[in-house]
């Protein structure tokens, strides 16, 4: 007896063991991305789809393409990477691997963390790698097309975030993606405004510095507040 | 080590139990028995932290669980209803990613002996998917065959969907883990057929 307390107290929580349990959901997740490429492929091609219907039913007014480009392929954007959002959590919830994150010695929001960012790697980060080959349909110029994927690469990790809340909080529920979007969409907004913004600024010639300093402070603000949000969330689903 | 004290479960409308007491000391078993729908796996999960008690509270070490969570979770192996396997990943991935959010990783042979002692001696690589019911339970169960291991076993149904030799392994791993000082609680309908000198309490819900 006294020697399972004395092995209790030796291995104290260490911040070695919280970024060891990360590293490895965040590795486990990805591979599960990899061996199941379909949703990552599904967000990407609704994302090319999308963005070119709009070209193709506005025909070829090119300088109405131009004005419009940013704004469309940011919202096509948005739209796609909320298309996964609900299986973050609801595939772990399913198969109970969740109950074992929650009973994890590391904090649930650094899972949620390490989960995010494998989620935004396989969805996010192809979209903004994509967001280039697609701007060309709308005629953007070189510089604001530079622009419009830089803008992505900063904006896309806070739509993980913010929807991590939103599939954290409708675990469990019928429609969870319907739901999933009704709750999170609003919430991204500003996050779109000032990403196209920073497009639109570009080509009308003025800076971009203000679009992506405010993209990047509410990237910094989400990134410890929301997946501490979706923890709680998450505790209160699987009660 | 552990302690349940005056616990009361209110699911919906409906009273499932209360003033559920006991004392779990180390190298002591706690079976928890009951008609279906009585509240078993509630409680386990009340135990876990999981779910928040109705009334009462759950200590761990004198202090409720819910202000030394960390520590407790460290101390604490739960094997729940559902098998806890990722489809895509081989038994051995699975083992050493359960391991490892567990906060006690092991290395790939170590994943490896672990699943052999539990009868999967070639079916390490193989996916979860194109595993039995019976071997899926298995995979979960080799958690219990590592060598270090939590003192604290938390077992729901563990005999379900197992073959009588999954059955005298795995009561066989359970004595072995009480000898050595560990506990464990666990929901069964038959009483486990122990050696003398081991503590076996029922609490009947």
């Amino acid at each position: 007896m006294s020697a399972v307390l004395a092995a209790i107290d030796t291995d104290t929580a260490t911040p070695d063991s919280s970024w060891q349990a990360m590293r490895c959901l965040f590795l486990r997740d990805l591979k599960l991305v990899l061996r199941r490429r379909s949703d990552s492929a599904a967000a990407l091609a609704f994302f090319v789809i999308v963005a070119s219907l709009f070209p193709l039913g506005v025909g070829p007014h090119m300088a109405l393409l131009k004005q419009i480009g940013a704004g469309v392929l940011w919202v096509a954007a948005l739209l796609a990477s909320m298309l996964g959002m609900a299986r973050l959590f609801a595939d772990d919830f399913a198969d109970g691997t969740l109950e074992q994150l929650l009973l994890s010695p590391t904090p649930l929001p650094l899972l949620v963390l390490a989960k995010v960012a494998a989620h935004w790697l396989s969805s996010g980060l192809i979209l903004a790698l994509a967001s280039p080959l697609l701007a060309m349909q709308f005629g953007l110029p070189p510089q604001a097309t530079l622009v419009l994927a830089a803008s992505l690469l900063l904006g896309t990790p806070l739509l993980s975030l913010l929807g991590a809340i939103g599939a954290a909080l409708t675990l469990g529920v019928r429609a969870q993606g319907m739901l999933l979007s009704l709750l999170v969409l609003p919430l991204l907004i500003p996050v779109l405004i000032f990403g196209a913004g920073a497009v639109e600024a570009n080509i009308a010639g003025l800076g971009v510095t203000a679009h992506f300093s405010v993209l990047g402070a509410l990237l910094l603000l989400a990134l410890p507040t929301a997946p501490v949000a979706a923890a709680l969330a998450l505790r209160i689903a699987l009660e | 080590m552990l302690e349940l004290s005056q616990l009361g479960c209110v699911r919906g409308q409906r009273l499932l139990f209360r003033q559920v007491s006991a004392t779990l000391a180390g190298g002591t078993l706690l079976r928890v028995t009951g008609a279906n729908g009585a509240g078993k796996t509630s409680l386990l999960r009340m135990l876990c932290g999981l779910l928040a008690p109705s009334a009462g509270e759950v200590r761990w070490q004198q202090r409720n669980i819910t202000l030394v969570r960390e520590d407790y979770a460290r101390a604490l192996l739960y094997i729940g209803h559902a098998s806890a396997l990722k489809d895509d990943l081989s038994a051995r991935e699975n083992l050493q990613a359960a391991q490892s959010l567990a906060g006690r990783p092991v290395r790939a042979e170590q994943a490896r002996a672990a699943l052999a002692a539990v009868g999967l001696h070639e079916r390490d690589a193989v996916p979860a998917r194109a595993l039995s019911q019976g071997q899926k339970k298995r995979v979960h169960l080799a958690r219990l065959a590592l060598p270090d291991s939590a003192p604290l076993w938390i077992l729901d149904e563990p005999f379900n969907a197992l073959d009588t030799e999954g059955c005298d392994w795995l009561a066989a791993r359970l004595a072995a883990h009480l000898q050595q000082g560990g506990a464990a609680v666990l929901t069964s309908h038959q009483a486990l057929a122990l050696d003398a000198g081991i503590t076996q309490q029922v609490l009947a819900l």
